[in-house]
């Protein structure tokens, strides 16, 4: 296996003085190819500022981030957001397609930015929406499908590019159960097959059944880190107790 | 790709693109038509001044350069023509008079200019002839009587004119046709000065020393590029008189400079509607877009990219209502009846449609810092 990502004593502070916080404090990470990570813990626990600095969208205050052996934060903004568009690809929690473009081209979208669209490359939009059910859909707006939809969308068009990393933010956050099951589990089965690294925050236990480690923050630090299985075999204990 | 983003967005969002196009069409229509109202009113006032055929225009001394107040006198002419450089001078005689029209039509007033056959302040006929003697009863008439009333060289014209306390009639044959020749917002007709002198309206016991006064004197100068010395030449050598360009001379008609000031303020005024208009529009949309913009900066899209199609989207915007406003402008303009001060002229509409173009930009300047700044961080729903 190879390393993807690697994070190294990555810390971020806000403020000063007194009102100085940690939002994330020094984190050591890696991600290998063909490996889903899940990064869980309650609000305020740093996973989302963690997860903007790996995605290149932060600067650490100090440490350094590695993808494909490239470091982040050592590039200009220009070639940050240039980074971004080929080698990481993304999934958000909310407005997460373009209102205007259609499923399909939506995820052709990634394509257009990075000089990529052909008929080839056309032809594997149409095959990975298809794979995600949404053969139907391609012609829809985003304001035409579900919710779930639109994940799902989102989700190919992180795929499209063939970037080293997919990133994902609450991607199960407006779904029902069932849905977020369908969108998380497909995510999975894609990352795995294609030999990408995901990382995928959440605070949805439950989803951790489909990753392969589960990272806890909790404070802005790294808390403990176990297989998605041990988190689920937690979960289970954690209601057994409960009722 | 910016071209590409630019109008998938505006054919996604066409009403809402159209109604801002058609806000910039009826800003175009209200530019153009000031304009056009502008140069129609302008041209009213200073067409027969403008178009003279001499380099400068002589009134007496200390009237304010007001035609109706200037008396110049045969002997003054002469002087005038006398001093070295002037090519020739002619006098140029104003009064008001009404034309009647023997088949109903309604009366129309106009301005009754003499003038000497041959000598500078004739106007250059484009149908018919010259005048001939200087006291036949001969007309040239403006184009504008031309085109609104119908009448043509061969025609016999019969004007009223008060004299004393009677109303006199005379009948005039035209003999040739000129282009616009409007002063004081009425068509004129010219007549040879002798017949002027006989026909002019007049008071009952009006005194006259037997030399014909005109109002003013037009010359014609031998190197027209030195028609400021010439100017000062004429003023010392002849005396008691005072010399400008055409141009000088038709600003100071009355009310005209005033009239024009008004018309420009308005245009300017028009024109910073627009650049609000288009930049609040733009400026909400803006507002109203930053977690898009945040996800698509985040995805890997440049501000180059997203700069541009904003840019693009303005500018196409922009294009189409100007487009739209200046063809239903000239369509409309087009089905006024003539009489109506109206006039588009190429320059007037090509200068207002080049400003026109710059208000989306200018307007747009704002929002397209706004889309710029927009971080790519509020994906993630963060703020720096």
């Amino acid at each position: 296996m190879s390393t993807i990502l690697q994070a190294d004593a990555v810390t971020k502070i806000y403020g000063s003085g007194e009102s100085l916080v940690r939002a994330v404090d020094d984190v050591s990470l890696t991600v290998e190819r063909g490996e889903f990570v899940a990064l869980v813990g309650p609000s305020g626990s740093g996973k989302t500022t963690m997860l903007a600095m790996l995605a290149g969208l932060l600067k650490p205050s100090s440490g350094a981030i590695h993808i494909g052996g490239q470091d982040l934060t050592a590039m200009s903004d220009a070639r940050r957001t240039n980074f971004r568009g080929h080698a990481i690809g993304f999934s958000f929690q909310a407005n997460n397609l373009v209102p205007y473009l259609n499923a399909r081209e939506n995820v052709e979208l990634m394509l257009r930015l990075n000089g990529k669209l052909n008929r080839n490359t056309k032809k594997r939009v149409e095959e990975l929406l298809v794979r995600l059910g949404l053969g139907e859909r391609m012609r829809n707006y985003p304001g035409q499908l579900s919710g779930g939809q639109q994940q799902r969308v989102a989700i190919a068009r992180a795929l499209i590019h063939e970037p080293q990393i997919v990133l994902a933010d609450e991607p199960t956050a407006s779904l029902d159960t069932e849905r977020a099951h369908q969108v998380v589990e497909t995510f999975a089965e894609l990352i795995h097959e294609q030999g990408r690294a995901g990382i995928m925050v959440t605070h949805d236990l439950r989803m951790c059944t489909y990753v392969d480690r589960v990272i806890r923050m909790r404070d802005g630090q790294i808390g403990q880190v176990v297989s998605g299985r041990e988190a689920i075999d937690e979960l289970a204990t954690m209601y057994a107790m409960a009722s | 790709m910016s071209i590409y983003l630019a109008f998938k967005e505006i054919w996604h969002s066409k009403g809402r693109f159209l109604l801002i196009a058609l806000i910039v069409a009826l800003i175009t229509t209200l530019v153009l038509f000031i304009a056009a109202l502008a140069e129609g009113l302008g041209n009213g006032n200073r067409e027969l001044i403008q178009k003279l055929n001499g380099e400068l225009v002589i009134y007496q001394e200390n009237v304010k350069l007001s035609i109706a107040g200037s008396r110049i006198g045969r002997s003054t002419l002469n002087s005038i023509r006398r001093v070295d450089g002037v090519a020739d001078a002619g006098q140029l005689f104003f009064s008001d008079a009404t034309m009647v029209f023997a088949d109903g039509q309604d009366e129309l007033d106009i301005s009754l200019i003499g003038a000497e056959p041959g000598r500078p302040g004739e106007p250059a006929v484009v149908a018919g002839s010259q005048l001939g003697r200087s006291s036949s009863n001969e007309v040239i008439v403006d184009g504008n009587v031309a085109a609104r009333r119908g009448v043509q060289v061969g025609d016999t014209v019969t004007i009223k004119v008060t004299q004393g306390t009677s109303e006199e009639l005379y009948q005039l044959a035209v003999v040739g046709v000129t282009d616009g020749r409007q002063y004081f917002i009425r068509p004129s007709l010219i007549v040879p000065y002798l017949t002027w002198e006989k026909i002019r309206p007049q008071g009952e016991n009006e005194t006259n020393s037997g030399e014909l006064i005109s109002n003013i004197v037009v010359a014609k100068l031998t190197n027209p590029a030195d028609w400021q010395r010439m100017a000062q030449k004429i003023e010392v050598e002849v005396g008691k008189v005072e010399a400008v360009d055409r141009v000088t001379a038709y600003e100071a008609t009355p009310g005209y400079s005033a009239q024009q000031s008004t018309l420009d303020t308005q245009r300017y005024f028009t024109f910073f509607i627009g650049i609000l208009v288009i930049g609040g529009f733009f400026q909400i949309q803006t507002l109203q877009k930053v977690a898009q913009i945040g996800m698509l900066k985040a995805i890997g899209a440049s501000n180059l990219v997203i700069g541009l199609a904003a840019v693009t989207q303005i500018v196409a915007v922009n294009a189409f209502g100007v487009a739209i406003g200046a063809i239903g402008s000239l369509l409309l303009g087009a089905s006024f009846p003539p009489g109506i001060p109206i006039v588009f002229t190429g320059d007037a509409v090509a200068a207002a449609i080049g400003a026109l173009m710059l208000i989306g930009p200018l307007g747009g300047l704002v929002s397209i810092y706004a889309l710029l700044k927009i971080e790519p961080l509020t994906a993630l729903g963060l703020a720096q």
